[in-house]
């Protein structure tokens, strides 16, 4: 386990360079302008947009520049570590920035996570054991309306519905936990509700499909030949060997919202990570960009991780070595 | 006590409707099975023998299937009972082995922890006695270091230790009935022979009736004491095993000895049954085996004929006479025996 450990970690290290040198190769490869040329003011001198390219760091090649960026990461800048640079656009320190912007969207992830595995796998095994009845096909009709409603038309909606007729919530925008817990759930309740029901509909189809599978299963039959109360039945044997699937999805689906709410962010202004990696690579804010990238690819990794750790013990044919 | 009446089941008849029409999965099927006595049930997929033992066991759905007859355990009607008393008997009283060991253990769940969940669920122990409960179970198959065993996963055993396993879990609370569906059919020849006469012991240690459901006559044939040959939902031939393979008389019995290859080497011509076994939602009229049947003559394809009894406890569903079966069976063996071509 500590060999699989060690290995995986290296293999961790190894993706967050590939994936920053692309990022860092796409923004050298395919130009959209002179990132210079932005900050240096209206009417630049020569002599200005060197000067600004040589604060930027921009008169190194790519490969320099790249260095530089790795070697910061790893020892950290004057701003910390690890350090990230400095905002092309406002100068403030990217370490910064993303330590304001994190809390935001790991609240989103974290309440929205929770809504839509509850809820997904409780209609899925509902469904599943109500097959066919009335039950099964509203939860089948919610779980298409949630696949198929867009979030940002679902995001307005409820906006205006709840916030703006109803005033049960609160608005947009976004309150930390530490000045009011109560204000932070007032402000999150909606984009929670409408990230995680486009999630929970997935999830329940896929529980249900499962489930549906594993009750064929001839352990099942065993099961109830042994004289098993049926609830026993489905949750300890059926629901066991169908959760194993959904634990990697869940896993990924997380890790993959770190960079990648951006939608849902931008709906109810949270101003999250997702909104800044949108944000800076319209600002060719190439440190921006760098330090969303950085944190959602260390996402990925890492659940990756905690997945598989996770499926060693929920399926003990699964070993690492 | 050996001898004591423990089944009794009473023209049972399984119905599945489905959108094509009514399967007939078994009609008019009537057996007994007593203690010390191995029941073995043979036919080829599709005939009905599985659909029986689950109908015993209560396992088919009763929304998608309609059971009519009785099932009488220790005379009392199961199919009367209510899913609670089901429930009751599954696993207590009546114990089922399944065919493929390797799917039928749970895959997550440590062996020794399925066994003593099998303890569980009819008696009200701590969960260390029925891990010890499930040691001792699994001593009695006959897996060595019983009590080391009992912590590994289904995967880390052999197929053979699966579905002894699967027989140690099947004791716990030593029923009366077991009922073993194709038990051999997943495993190695070898291994086939350990697994039967594991069942053979159990049934006389443990002092129970066993139903064995196959379609290898040479398995019903080392271990059973009644052999009932069925053919489309119903019993084509019942009786003492000796004289069901000493004094065959339904020809599609005849079919399934001809198709049997033997170790002696004495058979020179392995015949297989012409033609597939019937649909069973729309059954022929008369005879169900007639389309198949070599010997088919004029009422076969227009009335069905009976179970008739001969004597012995011998019975057969065939309009051929005694003497007419006699003849043809001898001249098929001779045949088979490589005597007469």
């Amino acid at each position: 386990m500590v060999i699989y450990l060690a290995r995986r970690l290296t293999w961790a290290v190894a993706v967050l360079l590939a994936v920053t040198a692309l990022t860092f190769a796409i923004f050298y490869l395919l130009p959209p302008g002179d990132p210079a040329l932005r900050f240096v003011g209206k009417q630049p001198t020569p002599e200005n947009l060197a000067l600004v390219r040589h604060n930027l760091g921009l008169d190194h090649p790519w490969y320099v520049q790249y260095g530089k960026f790795v070697k910061s990461i790893v020892v950290g800048d004057k701003y910390g570590w690890p350090g990230l640079g400095y905002s092309y656009d406002s100068s403030v320190p990217i370490r910064d920035k993303i330590v304001e912007k994190a809390p935001r969207t790991f609240s989103l992830i974290v309440g929205a996570s929770i809504i839509w595995l509850s809820m997904g796998v409780l209609i899925g095994v509902i469904s599943a054991i109500k097959r066919r009845t009335i039950f099964d096909r509203i939860a089948m009709g919610f779980a298409l309306f949630g696949i198929s409603a867009p979030v940002f038309w679902l995001g307005l909606m409820a906006l205006f519905i709840f916030w703006y007729k109803l005033d049960l919530t609160a608005g947009t925008g976004y309150t930390s936990f530490t000045t009011s817990p109560q204000e932070w759930a007032s402000h999150l309740i909606l984009p929670w509700i409408v990230l995680a029901l486009l999630y929970a509909a997935i999830y329940a189809r896929m529980v249900r499909g499962n489930l549906l599978d594993t009750m064929g299963e001839d352990f099942i039959r065993t099961a109830r030949a042994k004289g098993l109360s049926e609830r026993n039945v489905i949750f300890r044997h059926g629901l066991r060997a169908s959760l194993a699937p959904i634990v990697t999805m869940f896993g990924l689906d997380i890790a993959l919202l770190v960079g990648g709410a951006v939608i849902t962010e931008s709906v109810f202004n949270l101003d999250g990570l997702g909104f800044m990696a949108i944000d800076s690579v319209f600002r060719q804010d190439l440190p921006g960009v760098l330090g969303v990238v950085l944190v959602g690819t260390f996402a990925v990794v890492i659940m990756n991780l905690l997945v598989d750790i996770a499926y060693a013990f929920l399926d003990p044919r699964v070993r690492y070595a | 006590m050996s001898g004591e009446l423990l089944l009794d089941v009473r023209d049972l008849a399984v119905q599945f409707p489905t959108a094509d029409g009514i399967v007939n999965a078994v009609s008019g099927l009537s057996f007994t099975l007593s203690r010390g006595e191995t029941l073995g049930i043979v036919g080829e997929s599709g005939s009905g023998k599985s659909v029986t033992n689950l109908a015993i066991l209560g396992l088919l759905n009763s929304k998608r299937s309609l059971i009519t007859g009785e099932i009488l355990l220790h005379g009392k009607d199961l199919l009367k009972a209510t899913p609670v008393e089901l429930r009751d008997v599954r696993g207590k009283d009546v114990a089922m082995i399944f065919q493929d060991p390797f799917a039928c253990l749970h895959p997550m769940y440590r062996v020794g922890d399925q066994i003593a969940e099998a303890v569980r669920a009819h008696l009200d122990v701590s969960k260390a006695k029925a891990r010890d409960r499930a040691v001792e179970v699994l001593d009695a198959v006959g897996i060595p270091n019983a009590r080391a065993r009992s912590r590994d996963y289904p995967h880390q055993f052999s197929g053979g230790m699966r579905q002894r396993a699967m027989i140690a879990m099947a004791l716990v609370h030593n029923p009366s009935v077991l009922i073993a569906d194709e038990p051999t059919t997943a495993l190695d020849v070898t291994v086939q022979a350990q697994i039967l006469e594991l069942i053979d012991k159990v049934k006389r240690d443990f002092d129970i009736g066993v139903i064995l459901i196959t379609h290898d006559l040479g398995v019903v044939a080392e271990t059973a004491q009644t052999v009932m040959v069925m053919y489309a939902g119903r019993a084509v031939e019942h009786g003492p095993a000796a004289g069901v393979f000493d004094n065959p008389q339904h020809p599609y019995t005849w079919g399934l000895l001809e198709s049997m290859p033997s170790v002696q080497g004495k058979v020179t011509h392995l015949r297989a049954i012409e033609g597939l076994p019937p649909s069973v939602i729309h059954l022929p009229p008369g005879c169900p085996f007639h389309p198949r049947c070599p010997h088919r003559f004029d009422p076969c394809d227009k009335i069905r004929p009976p179970l008739a009894a001969m004597e012995g406890g011998h019975s057969d569903a065939c309009h051929l006479d005694p003497d007419a079966k006699r003849r043809l069976w001898a001249e098929r063996e001779a045949v088979r025996l490589g005597l007469g071509a």
